[in-house]
């Protein structure tokens, strides 16, 4: 137990938890690119419309559930109220959105 | 840096307190006095459109002024006095009521504050520079983005000023309920205005984004040359309408559901009964919140959304009114037989079943898709949404005034002439709406400057506009009664009203700190169980030490007066280049306040215990 | 001022960021605050998606979006979201040092991207006459994409004025809220733009 304000070490437990954590995130990361790449080439081979928004939307969805649940630690304790917001707001989220894609007019 | 004795202060130390103020109580005050005065505002503008309407073809007021006269008072009515009132008596009572000795975020409470009060100023200087907006509150597209002059310029920069203080209100509430409860206090221990409190807030945060987004587009449209609503270039008018009231519909709401809330505390404190149902009640509470959600089409029955969004829209309405029903079932069985003591705040709660009631059953008749293309843009539908808002709302203030004063002022209010402004301002209201069904239903539309002559509708509105006077008696009669109380009103002790909850268990007006130490809660009507164990205060959750306070902080204030001074720059940047000094100067002083708040330290005071303990208890 | 031994433990904690009461309300504060950014996004992203293919003559966005762009202004602001996780790591780690490091990289980052945005608005309002007035398309397009690129933009002012002002200070309780703050709401702008690239770019693409 280091003694020293600024440069001290918490104790090796929690450092290797810390870089357990961190290993995680660094898949998460490499697996966002990947989707990242996949929704490009999708779009580059030309895939059919009807095939291809919803793929590249469920690529969408995925990738933010990672960025939520991996970066932004959504999945740890202590984030039941910071869900409940986040999913409230993408309820009100999707609401909008169909109003304003379905129910314009044209 | 402890706080200095508050001695008799001069009349610009006490401008300066509460210019700097981050206590949620003067915030509460500040909320409650420029809400007042809005209200005032807004209720004249209503006098002046009832004496146009006194008789047929009047020519009282210009049609032009007609026209802004009913934009003022909608806008004023529900963003400048409704829900400031409401947000005052929440930062008031909430965080008494949860045990707390502060809000979350003192800083942005306060800066929600001056953003909204600026916003209202904001409005209302539109009178003096070439008149006010005059496209309706609702602002449709695309008569808003036609009207000529600046005055729906003013409308959109006012509101995105105080919509943007009251979504920091929201948050701060919203923190504040979760992580600042005292030992003991769990969610299903909360008082109902509480509750209320927190599902409020979080349809503040969802909804209000919608508001500041169609604002946007509004502005873009005015001042920058976007193509929103402008069909010649692509644009949809009905984008403005759905954002309108995606936001607007949850609105409503976020007016009704602090009054069901205070008038829950009122109906069980007067009736010496524990709530009927609580847990009906909170459910309830959180469905309508959900339910509000998802209807706010129903102010669009006759766009052409078509039979099938119509249908969806109209049943998702008409649900409303069980979690509704739930909650007038409720208060009627607490009230059942209980010891029932009638005054003011219970007078006010009392008239407000019926009243709300009868708002609530020409809801389910607007709601019927097919029926509402023969109310929509009538009397009928003004009629209805004034049995809610103010037969809700305003009796739900008015008695969230009687009977939060002592509280809040240290002063019980003049019950006579609290019965006064109640038999009035009842009968005044009756007068003036319930007659207004059936000019509705006779067909005089709303929003029209002047009615022809033997048409059926000369009589219902004489007697309209006789019960606005009454109405006005009502509200001068309060302002009296206010006056008279500050000046010779019986000191109120701490619990005036035999209370059950945890406001009531501390001095009137509380300490700046509410609490000296943190209060043990063993169940719901924490208050009331102490009393009836024979103990007759809270017992503490924690041993007398130092408070730890934050600074008070002129940033607010002047990050608001920047974004104000802005404004003005984003509204005359169409006419004149110099009104760019005002845009980037008033921009500069806001996003710099945002800077200096960002980078000076502020740890805030500590009231130490030995300071405690020389305060008399 | 008798508590700042309080904010500078001689141990830091290992959740510093939610150690004081001030702490786990800007934690709470600001999930909350990204609640009510989702809906604002979303009301941008329906305006944008009810407004598409209202080009009024102009061009249409397929004929508009060039794809290597945008994906270098992915890989860039992905990235970004990377590195700020390192920062958060090396901060419960209580290496201020490298915290610092990893966060300037993060704001490198972010103005890189940034930089791309605005030459890829130069290059439409040039090249193709493409502009916020010239259809309600292009009012959509620049708004929607405009209000990203202007969080980037405050993103970076937070950052830079967090970094300066802590430079010489390390860390402490009291300022550690404010960097997991930023980190959270540098992770959202990631969030939004993985939509955007979506929905406004490639499906843009794909019609």
């Amino acid at each position: 137990m280091a003694n020293n304000t600024n440069t001290g070490n918490p104790d090796t437990f929690h450092k290797q938890k810390h870089k357990d954590e961190m290993i995680k995130q660094l898949i998460t990361f490499v697996l966002m690119i990947v989707f990242t790449i996949i929704a490009f080439v999708v779009v580059l081979t030309g895939m059919d419309k009807f095939f291809a928004i919803p793929l590249l939307l469920l690529l969408a969805v995925v990738q933010v559930g990672f960025q939520f649940y991996y970066f932004m630690h959504m999945k740890d304790k202590g984030h039941e109220m910071p869900s409940l917001m986040i999913y409230g707001g993408i309820g009100a989220a999707i609401v909008t959105v169909l109003a304003l894609t379905l129910i314009i007019w044209w | 840096m402890s706080n200095a004795a508050t001695q008799n202060k001069g009349f610009a130390a006490v401008l300066w307190d509460y210019l700097t103020t981050v206590d949620h109580k003067k915030i509460g005050k500040l909320y409650l006095y420029a809400g007042g005065l809005f209200f005032l505002l807004g209720g004249l503008e209503a006098m002046i459109i009832r004496i146009q309407l006194i008789k047929p073809e009047n020519n009282f007021i210009s049609a032009g002024l007609y026209n802004e006269m009913i934009t003022m008072h909608g806008t004023t009515m529900i963003f400048l006095a409704a829900m400031p009132l409401l947000l005052g008596l929440m930062n008031a009572i909430m965080p008494l009521q949860i045990g707390a000795r502060d809000v979350a975020f003192p800083f942005l409470n306060s800066l929600g504050f001056w953003m909204f009060l600026f916003g209202g100023i904001m409005l209302n200087v539109s009178w003096f520079t070439g008149g006010a907006p005059d496209s309706g509150w609702t602002a449709y597209a695309p008569l808003s983005t036609q009207s000529p002059g600046h005055g729906v310029d003013y409308y959109v920069m006012g509101l995105q000023l105080s919509g943007a203080g009251t979504l920091m209100g929201g948050i701060n509430f919203l923190v504040t309920i979760v992580n600042m409860r005292a030992p003991g206090m769990t969610y299903m221990r909360m008082p109902l205005f509480t509750w209320t409190t927190f599902v409020v807030s979080i349809l503040i945060l969802f909804a209000f984004p919608a508001l500041t987004v169609g604002l946007f587009l509004l502005m873009f449209d005015r001042m920058f040359g976007a193509a929103f609503f402008d069909v010649a270039l692509g644009g949809n008018s009905i984008i403005w309408q759905h954002l309108f009231w995606i936001f607007g519909h949850p609105e409503v709401y976020i007016l009704i559901l602090p009054a069901f809330g205070l008038f829950s505390d009122i109906f069980s404190t007067f009736s010496k009964k524990r709530l009927f149902g609580y847990t009906a009640m909170v459910f309830a509470t959180i469905l309508i919140a959900f339910l509000g959600f998802m209807v706010w089409a129903h102010h669009m029955f006759t766009v052409g959304m078509g039979p099938v969004a119509n249908s969806i829209f109209a049943i998702a309405t008409m649900a409303i009114a069980v979690p509704t029903g739930i909650k007038i079932f409720n208060w009627l069985l607490t009230l059942w037989g209980g010891s029932i003591t009638i005054n003011s705040a219970m007078l006010w709660s009392l008239g407000f079943i019926p009243s709300f009631t009868l708002g609530g059953m020409t809801g389910v008749m607007v709601a019927a898709a097919v029926a509402d293309y023969q109310y929509h843009d009538t009397y009928f539908v003004v009629a209805h949404f004034h049995y809610v808002i103010v037969g809700g709302v305003v009796f739900g203030i008015l008695a969230g005034l009687h009977y939060w004063w002592p509280k809040i002022f240290g002063r019980i209010l003049h019950e006579g002439m609290g019965k006064l402004t109640f038999w009035t301002f009842f009968i005044g209201f009756h007068l003036t709406f319930f007659i207004q069904h059936f000019l509705g239903l006779m067909g005089m539309p709303r929003r029209y400057w002047v009615f022809l002559e033997d048409q059926g509708l000369d009589t219902g509105n004489l007697i309209s506009t006789i019960g606005a006077f009454f109405m006005a008696f009502g509200v001068i009669v309060f302002l009296i009664n206010a006056i008279y109380t500050a000046v010779k009103g019986e000191k109120a002790p701490a619990d005036p009203w035999d209370g059950r909850t945890l406001e009531w268990a501390i001095s009137s007006p509380p300490p700046h700190y509410n609490f000296k130490q943190l209060p043990l809660v063993r169940g719901l009507d924490p208050l009331w169980i102490e009393k009836m164990e024979g103990k007759g205060k809270m017992t503490p959750a924690e041993p007398l030490g130092d408070i730890h306070m934050p600074n008070g902080s002129i940033i607010p204030f002047v990050m608001s007066l920047g974004f104000f001074i802005a404004s003005f720059g984003f509204i005359y940047q169409t006419n004149y280049d110099i009104a760019y000094i005002f845009l980037f100067g008033g921009m500069a002083i806001g996003l710099g306040s945002m800077l200096v708040r960002s980078l000076k330290d502020d740890h805030g005071y500590h009231i130490t215990k030995e300071e405690l303990e020389r305060e008399a208890d | 001022m008798s508590h700042d031994h309080s904010l500078n433990p001689e141990t830091m904690p290992h959740n510093p960021e939610k150690a004081t009461l001030e702490g786990k309300n800007k934690f709470l504060g600001l999930w909350f605050f990204l609640g009510g950014e989702t809906v604002l996004f979303a009301s941008l992203f329906g305006t944008y998606l009810a407004l598409k293919n209202s080009t009024a003559g102009g061009p249409s966005s397929e004929e508009l979006f060039g794809l290597e762009l945008v994906f270098i202004m992915t890989m860039l602001l992905l990235t970004s979201s990377l590195t700020s996780v390192y920062a958060m790591y090396h901060m419960k780690n209580n290496d201020f040092k490298k915290m610092q490091l990893w966060l300037g990289i993060t704001g490198l980052l972010g103005l890189a991207f940034l930089s791309l945005e605005i030459y890829e608005f130069y290059h439409y309002i040039h090249d193709y006459g493409f502009t916020f007035r010239s259809s309600a398309f292009g009012s959509a397009f620049y708004t929607l994409v405009g209000f990203h690129g202007g969080h980037v933009l405050f993103g970076l002012c937070w950052l830079t004025a967090i970094m300066v002002r802590n430079a010489k200070r390390g860390l402490n309780l009291y300022n550690a809220p404010k960097f997991n703050t930023f980190s959270l709401y540098w992770h959202f702008i990631d969030v939004v733009w993985v939509f955007i690239f979506t929905v406004v770019y490639l499906m843009g693409k794909v019609g």
